[in-house]
């Protein structure tokens, strides 16, 4: 049965990037108020949960060809290499560094390598929800 | 003013007490769909209230996200309702 859904479709394609952005914010405010990798994860997920409703998983799947289980994998590989490469410095394992640095666009900027590790745990939360969604909701 | 943010928090809890009321009762699954949309607007204004309250600003991102949250679950519901299934494989055949 066909159904026309343009309303819902239309406002996706406007709330969409909204999460998006708002993900994105979560994920790098999560130093200094709430937030991290976990929340930005959850809602970058929910954020692919929504163009799913509204459209169908193959349609998404053609526009967003991520494999999600080695989206997982390289989460996990990004974290225990961020946690490793204190190693390679002499100090003890899951050490993190940071410091101060001019970045054209943001002037004085403190990086942290805890940002990656956090990057890590983003990838793994995106990769378990989506893999787990489209799971249960492929079948026929 | 701090007896105003009170007064209004009342209110709105008078509300939420009438909206839980209608999520109980509610004769059809559409009422109740409706009942919980509107009970995830009145969390965030109560949210909001009690960011006013305590005088704190780091509850702002907790509005946002509980707004899309009710969002993509009463879609969820609506999808659920009409055509029985949430997730299409293709919609084109």
């Amino acid at each position: 049965m066909r159904t026309n859904d343009v309303m819902l479709q239309t406002a996706t394609k406007v709330v969409t990037f909204i999460i998006l952005m708002f993900a994105v914010h979560i994920f790098f405010a999560g130093h200094y108020t709430p937030g991290g990798g976990f929340v930005g994860g959850l809602l970058t997920a929910s954020a692919i949960v929504l163009l799913m409703l509204s459209f169908d998983i193959e349609t998404v799947n053609k526009i967003l060809p991520f494999n999600y289980v080695t989206m997982t994998a390289i989460g996990l590989l990004l974290a225990i290499a961020t946690a490793a490469a204190s190693i390679i410095f002499d100090v003890p394992f899951f050490t993190h560094a940071y410091d101060y640095f001019d970045l054209p666009l943001f002037g004085e900027t403190s990086l942290h390598s805890a940002m990656l590790f956090d990057a890590g745990v983003y990838l793994v939360v995106v990769g378990v929800t989506m893999t787990i969604i489209q799971t249960i909701g492929e079948d026929e | 003013m701090m007896m105003f943010y009170w007064i209004s928090l009342i209110v709105v809890s008078i509300g939420f007490t009438g909206l839980l009321f209608r999520l109980v009762k509610g004769p059809t699954i559409a009422d109740r769909v409706v009942a919980l949309d509107a009970i995830g607007i009145s969390l965030v204004s109560i949210v909001a209230l009690l960011s006013l309250i305590t005088e704190t600003e780091y509850f702002l991102e907790i509005i946002l996200l509980l707004s899309i949250l009710s969002f993509i679950g009463t879609i969820a519901f609506a999808k659920f309702l009409e055509r029985g299934e949430i997730f299409d494989r293709n919609n084109n055949r």
